[in-house]
């Protein structure tokens, strides 16, 4: 039994021309399109026949490219989505935010302090911040916005950096801010911050780069290099493998080669 | 989008065996792995060893070497451009370095580049960031941990993973800069996950002896991505990033050397010059060639086009014969079908299942073999878990990663996959996922030395569109590590050769006209032009009325 594998966006124009699919009318940018049900804002205003240039990146929900603005004719509410994940619903009328200007300060991390003083100075629009909560409100990804920019004003920069961890710097915070703040470049600051300044530094990583630059790897690597295939495969299939279940600290038998 | 009501009731299944099954787990009992003979055997089912799929290339430094038809076809096309009409004494941009594709191998390479003091442009199709980089979730591979891993054992995993082809030195520059790649990383102020102490969190990939994965969250290629991206945007006098500005053809010099390139910006459609002391190719892979139809987990812009770049210039190809295929691709719900179920859910422990809720195989074999298992359990076996769109896929046993580390788990180690399928009203902590292979990687690509450079001087390539150092099938965690490693020596290497090497000449397009004369005298005719840039996905109803006669101006 041969299943053809098919390729998502082509799918539901061949089940388009096969058979009835339910469509629904959605207003890209005003106009009305026709399209079926089942797909997002992203395959919609592909199959409407749009061949996207800005507005479409990862197609997975990660990078960020098509935040996206919509309403429906009888509610008052400005509703948000990334394109690649949200499906159609009838009547919507949408727009992508492919781009939107937003300022960035330029940095030496190294030299920065973890402090609201710092996070000021590199952003001072921050204290202009209302709480209208309307960047929440605009986030395609559910994060507690606000909540990142207060703690950073409050100087609790592992807060900010934990809270807008799940990022994916769309701008529709920033497209909406009445006080022109841009909140996913403090979220980044923040994490940067966070990850360079407060977080403790790895102690093993540190030991195996020495061991590195000592060059200790490098005549058990040059023997591997060497080894006829037979050998290398029987070394391969011996080697200890790690439980997975082991505690951090597990060790193996052999540790010639450690 | 819930699972409808047959689904449902094959979950039983998968509920009824459950128990035993993590009973076994906790005692250190596994589903037996596949030795080396029967990993060889079981291949025969990965779509690479398809006949079907595959032909010879007509022209070019790899003639005769058959590889995926659809990369073939884009090998055997014309060049966008007419070479004669193009004017190669206007500049419009002038460098050292010229990186083209701005994902995690293009950032590194021109952070590193700038480091030697070069000037650098990175050109890339879509936004800086927009690459398969920014979609890596599971984790990046490097052994740093001195008590239980070295450099050797990622070594012979890499080595084993590749079925023992890779090349030698690219493997070994791998596994050594590992360590060092971490590092940077951690002093960028790159979240990765962390205990208390600073200890990095790590853990078990497909074909890993030790654990070894690194990780920040489950979105790892995000977090390095956006990191070094601001790292290269507080450098912004050194580093000038064009958006929108695909490359589309390498420009030599009458040495041969590589001396810049034409660039095609999207959105006026003007093509633009840029000359260059050293260029680095890293524009990534070609999931959305899709071979053989298969679905992509790969990003909007991942086209092959520095294949054809190089290729066209005399770059050879290496390992493009296998392609990854990743096992764990969504099949239900249809709205997210192919998106990539990383493979860190197999590493803490789910098990893979068919339609009985048995297991068929270990959960972490090497993704080909992996692969090649679920293929040949929907098609040959006929134990294939079937969707309500008409497929087949085998189930991923996520609930059993909270029976297994406690409840939580599942929500607080894969947040971005919980709340994607929440969407559809599936709750993975508690329902298992519908999967199957889905086109993932590129396994080999442009012939390149552990230097970065190709075999066309001044010409260096990095990443994914590179080929050797996974050898016939990549392993979890050495994607990310590859274009960071890579990216990074290419980096270095190019902005010192166009700082202290980098030989002038006036530039010429005539490897384009000779290669055009190639196809002609290979027979092959055709309208197709590469590199393709974007696909296509307008509907076939909407396509049979675009019925402009000849297009003027840029009304298209």
């Amino acid at each position: 039994m041969e299943t053809k594998e098919k390729n998502p966006e082509k799918d539901a124009t061949e089940r388009e021309s096969i058979e009835e699919v339910p469509t629904v009318p959605i207003f890209i940018m005003g106009k009305r399109y026709d399209v079926p049900d089942s797909l997002t804002i992203q395959k919609a205003t592909e199959y409407a026949g749009y061949q996207l240039i800005r507005g479409c990146g990862c197609r997975g929900g990660i990078c960020g490219a098509c935040g996206t603005v919509y309403r429906f004719p009888d509610s008052p509410k400005i509703e948000v989505g990334l394109a690649c994940q949200t499906l159609v619903k009838p009547n919507m009328y949408l727009t992508q935010i492919p781009f939107f200007p937003a300022n960035r300060a330029i940095y030496n991390i190294e030299d920065l302090q973890p402090s609201v003083d710092e996070i000021v100075r590199q952003y001072p629009e921050i204290l202009k911040c209302m709480g209208c909560n309307t960047c929440t409100k605009s986030c395609t990804m559910d994060i507690e916005v606000m909540e990142y920019i207060s703690a950073a004003l409050r100087g609790d920069i592992e807060k900010a950096a934990k809270l807008s961890f799940d990022c994916v710097m769309c701008g529709l915070c920033t497209a909406r801010c009445p006080a022109e703040i841009v909140q996913y470049n403090i979220g980044i600051l923040c994490r940067r911050l966070f990850a360079k300044h407060m977080v403790p530094k790895s102690e093993h990583l540190t030991k195996r780069v020495e061991e590195i630059e000592a060059g200790k790897f490098e005549k058990m690597l040059g023997q591997l290099k060497e080894m006829d295939k037979d050998t290398l495969k029987k070394v391969y299939s011996d080697r200890e493998i790690e439980p997975d279940l082991s505690e951090e600290y597990w060790t193996p038998s052999d540790k010639s080669h450690l | 989008m819930p699972y409808p009501p047959e689904l449902n009731r094959l979950i039983q299944l998968v509920e009824k065996t459950r128990p035993r099954r993590v009973e076994d787990k906790k005692m250190g009992k596994e589903f037996p792995a596949l030795s080396l003979e029967e990993r060889t055997k079981r291949l025969k089912y990965h779509p690479d060893h398809r006949d079907d799929g595959r032909r010879p290339i007509k022209v070019g430094s790899s003639k005769g070497y058959a590889i995926a038809s659809e990369i073939v076809d884009m090998l055997e096309s014309k060049s966008r451009v007419d070479p004669d009409k193009v004017d190669l004494s206007k500049m419009d941009y002038e460098t050292d370095v010229l990186v083209i594709g701005g994902g995690g191998a293009g950032t590194a390479a021109a952070l590193l580049a700038r480091e030697e003091g070069a000037k650098v442009i990175i050109a890339t199709k879509l936004r800086h960031g927009d690459a398969n980089t920014m979609m890596a979730e599971g984790g990046i591979q490097a052994a740093t941990k001195g008590w239980k891993d070295s450099p050797y054992y990622h070594y012979l995993d890499t080595l084993g993973g590749g079925h023992f082809v890779n090349i030698p030195d690219l493997v070994g520059t791998l596994v050594t800069e590992a360590p060092n790649v971490i590092k940077w990383l951690e002093d960028l102020g790159t979240m990765l996950s962390k205990l208390p102490d600073g200890t990095l969190h790590t853990l078990h990939g497909g074909g890993t002896s030790r654990k070894r994965m690194h990780s920040a969250g489950d979105i790892t290629g995000t977090e390095i991505m956006r990191t070094i991206r601001d790292e290269a945007r507080n450098f912004s006098q050194d580093i000038t990033v064009l958006e929108f500005s695909p490359a589309v053809e390498l420009i030599l010099n009458e040495h041969g050397h590589c001396a810049g390139a034409i660039l095609y910006n999207l959105e006026t459609e003007e093509y633009h010059i840029v000359k260059a002391k050293a260029v680095v190719l890293a524009t990534g892979g070609c999931g959305r060639a899709h071979i053989q139809e298969f679905l992509t987990t790969n990003h909007y812009g991942a086209t092959a086009d520095g294949l054809v770049l190089g290729y066209r210039a005399g770059v050879k190809m290496a390992y493009m014969h296998t392609i990854q295929y990743h096992p764990t691709g969504i099949v239900f719900p249809e709205q997210a079908e192919g998106v990539l179920i990383s493979e860190k859910f197999r590493g803490a422990g789910a098990n893979v299942l068919n339609i009985e809720g048995e297991q068929f195989v270990y959960e972490r074999e090497p993704r080909d073999v992996e692969s090649a298992s679920f293929i040949r359990e929907c098609r040959k076996v006929g134990k294939g878990v079937p969707s309500p769109s008409g497929k087949f896929g085998v189930w991923l046993d996520s609930p059993m990663i909270d029976s297994l580390m406690g409840e939580g788990t599942v929500e607080k180690e894969f947040p971005g996959k919980h709340i994607l399928f929440k969407r559809y009203d599936i709750d993975i902590s508690k329902e298992p996922m519908l999967v199957y292979p889905t086109l993932h990687y590129q396994n080999g690509g442009l012939e390149f030395s552990s230097n970065g450079k190709t075999s066309v001087p001044g010409l260096f390539a990095g990443g994914e569109v590179t080929g050797g150092v996974h050898g016939q099938n990549r392993l979890m965690g050495n994607s990310l590590l590859d274009v960071l490693v890579f990216g990074r020596v290419t980096g270095k290497n190019a902005g010192i050769y166009a700082m202290e090497e980098a030989k002038e000449g006036k530039l010429t397009l005539d490897h384009v006209r000779a290669y055009h004369k190639g196809l002609e005298e290979a027979g092959i005719e055709t309208n197709r032009i590469s590199p393709m840039l974007l696909p296509d996905y307008s509907s076939e109803e909407v396509r049979k009325r675009r019925l402009t006669t000849r297009y003027q101006g840029t009304l298209l």
